[in-house]
């Protein structure tokens, strides 16, 4: 964890899923599975609703299913240990009301026993500058609207300082300029991190993915049908995603 | 603002209070008018006192003890699966139980003195506490223990620092349920045998047709409920500064 270069994150590994399987009360979510994370690329999953991508998202960080049964191994590519090196994004953005926006960014040193120090304040400011809402780091989260409460759930993603980041439709409620805005700023924030988004969104797909990944079927599986060219966050006109737009529905619209 | 309107209100009351007695023609030994409550009051402030003293230490412990009792209880039983199994059932038949029927018994085994009314307020306050707090413990948002959980979170700190807190609203209402409630076990615990308090000098005075002295005791028995009521809504709204609009009264 004592990088020596604290500013960049530790070099990304790739993350393999080998023999992926979810059962929910005799319905069979997904059945051997496997699934690649290429090393410090976005990933982006799609997939019509109730497929399986959250549920595939919690398996990869590490989370329990709630009554139902999950086997499979997460690894990292470079066979150093996975859960210490992944930030996990909800869709909701989990600000704890009770504590102001610099106290919820520094959650995770406390939620670990670990004392506050001064560099942190410093790190935890200077990042809530980086995301623009350094001047409400001291209200609450009620005091924020929606993007900036995004803004802030992305900054404490950044303070935890991890090389793997898993998003679940972590824009999805936001109205589509702020996600436009917000997909570029993690775009350029989480640069050279293996991402993984989970996104209902085809176009947020093609803008930031560098692959995009189709969830689909029952049990389901995975395809990957495209990996857009150009560097990300990626314009629709200028780097022709119209017609992989269209493309990607279509295969959506298969699927469901 | 809210201060002016509870005086109002109370303004509204007494001259109610006045109307009934001056409709009915009430004697004084049925239903004394407000003054001459007032009255009563003044002719005796020291004996008032006195024991309105033994009865508010009574109230204030049992709210103490009850609720020391019942956010222990509530962590137990939140954190210690089998101490789930267990307690749960022990705690919901404390609550089937008429706690009033076992005044008499607390009296006979804790004596005459405070400690039986104290118990009896703190079996009074036990289980809307615990209940209220164990529920909220319960409820914590998953996706806030998901996120503690890929930070690496200890499980202390994961209680201290999203379990509890987020559970301080839940408990805010069970404790108000408390404090509005504690007085009545004291109260009754007085009825069934003591040698002091408000209580005790209601049933003296009543004995004796003191009517209006029975109102002064029991007038200043709810303003000493009202105001630890409010106390306890104030302490309770700091405490859960994040939160608005919480309590019942609130527009
Ligand atoms: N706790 C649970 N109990 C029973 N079934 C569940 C549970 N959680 C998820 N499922 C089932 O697992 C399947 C996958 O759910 P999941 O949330 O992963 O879908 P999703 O692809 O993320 O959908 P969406 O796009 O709507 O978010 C669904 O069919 C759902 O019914
Ligand atoms: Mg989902």
């Amino acid at each position: 964890m004592h990088s020596p270069f604290p500013d960049k994150p530790q070099t990304a590994p790739s993350i393999v899923l080998t023999g992926g399987h979810l059962r929910f009360a005799g319905k069979e979510v997904f059945h051997n599975l496997h699934l690649t994370l290429p090393a410090a690329k976005w990933s982006c999953l799609l997939g019509p609703s109730g497929v399986g991508k959250t549920s595939l998202l919690r398996q990869l960080a590490g989370l329990r299913a709630e009554d139902g049964e999950m086997e499979g191994t997460v690894a990292a590519g470079d066979g150093a240990p996975l859960p210490e090196r992944i930030a996990y994004m909800a869709q909701q953005d989990l600000l704890l009301p009770w504590a102001t926006v610099l106290e919820n960014v520094l959650i995770g040193r406390k939620l670990r026993g670990e004392p506050i120090r001064p560099q942190d304040r410093d790190k935890a400011m200077a990042i809530l500058a980086d995301v623009d809402v350094a001047r409400e780091a001291d209200a609450l989260p009620a005091a924020l609207s929606g993007g900036m409460r995004q803004r802030v759930a992305l900054a404490r993603t950044l303070f935890e300082d991890r090389p793997v980041i898993l998003m679940d439709e972590p824009f999805s409620s936001l109205d589509a300029i702020t996600r436009r805005r917000l997909q570029d700023l993690a775009v350029r924030l989480l640069a050279g991190r293996t991402v993984l988004l989970v996104t209902h969104d085809p176009m947020e797909a093609l803008r930031v993915g560098d692959d995009i990944l189709l969830l689909k079927g029952s049990p389901a599986r995975i395809q990957a049908p495209m990996s857009p060219t150009g560097s990300a966050p990626r314009q629709e006109d200028r780097d022709g995603l119209w017609p992989l737009y269209a493309e990607l529905l279509k295969q959506l619209g298969a699927a469901a | 603002m809210r201060a002016i309107r509870l005086c109002i209100t109370f303004a509204g009351l007494l001259v109610l209070w006045q109307l009934i007695v001056t409709a009915t023609a009430a004697p004084t030994y049925i239903l004394p008018a407000p003054l001459d409550v007032a009255i009563a009051m003044a002719e005796r402030p020291g004996l008032l006192l006195q024991h309105a003293w033994v009865t508010f230490a009574e109230i204030l412990l049992g709210l103490l003890f009850g609720t020391i009792l019942g956010i222990v209880s509530a962590l137990v039983i939140a954190l210690f699966r089998p101490a789930k199994r267990w307690l749960l059932p022990v705690l919901v038949i404390s609550q089937a139980l008429p706690v009033f029927a076992l005044a008499p018994l607390l009296v006979l085994w804790l004596g005459y003195g405070m400690p039986s009314k104290v118990a009896m307020a703190v079996l009074i306050i036990y289980f809307p506490v615990t209940a209220a707090f164990y529920d909220g413990l319960r409820r914590t948002e998953g996706g806030w223990l998901d996120l503690a959980r890929t930070m690496g979170a200890t499980r202390g700190a994961m209680l201290r620092h999203i379990r509890i807190p987020a559970a301080l609203p839940a408990f805010g209402s069970g404790l108000r349920v408390g404090a509005a409630i504690a007085p009545i076990g004291a109260v009754v615990g007085e009825w069934v045998g003591s040698s002091a308090g408000l209580g005790y000098l209601m049933l003296h005075a009543n004995a004796r047709m003191q009517v209006d002295f029975m109102f002064a005791a029991l007038a200043l028995l709810a303003s000493f409920g009202l105001a630890l009521y409010f106390t306890v809504d104030f302490g309770l709204r700091r405490l859960t500064y994040w939160q608005r609009e919480q309590s019942p009264f609130d527009d």
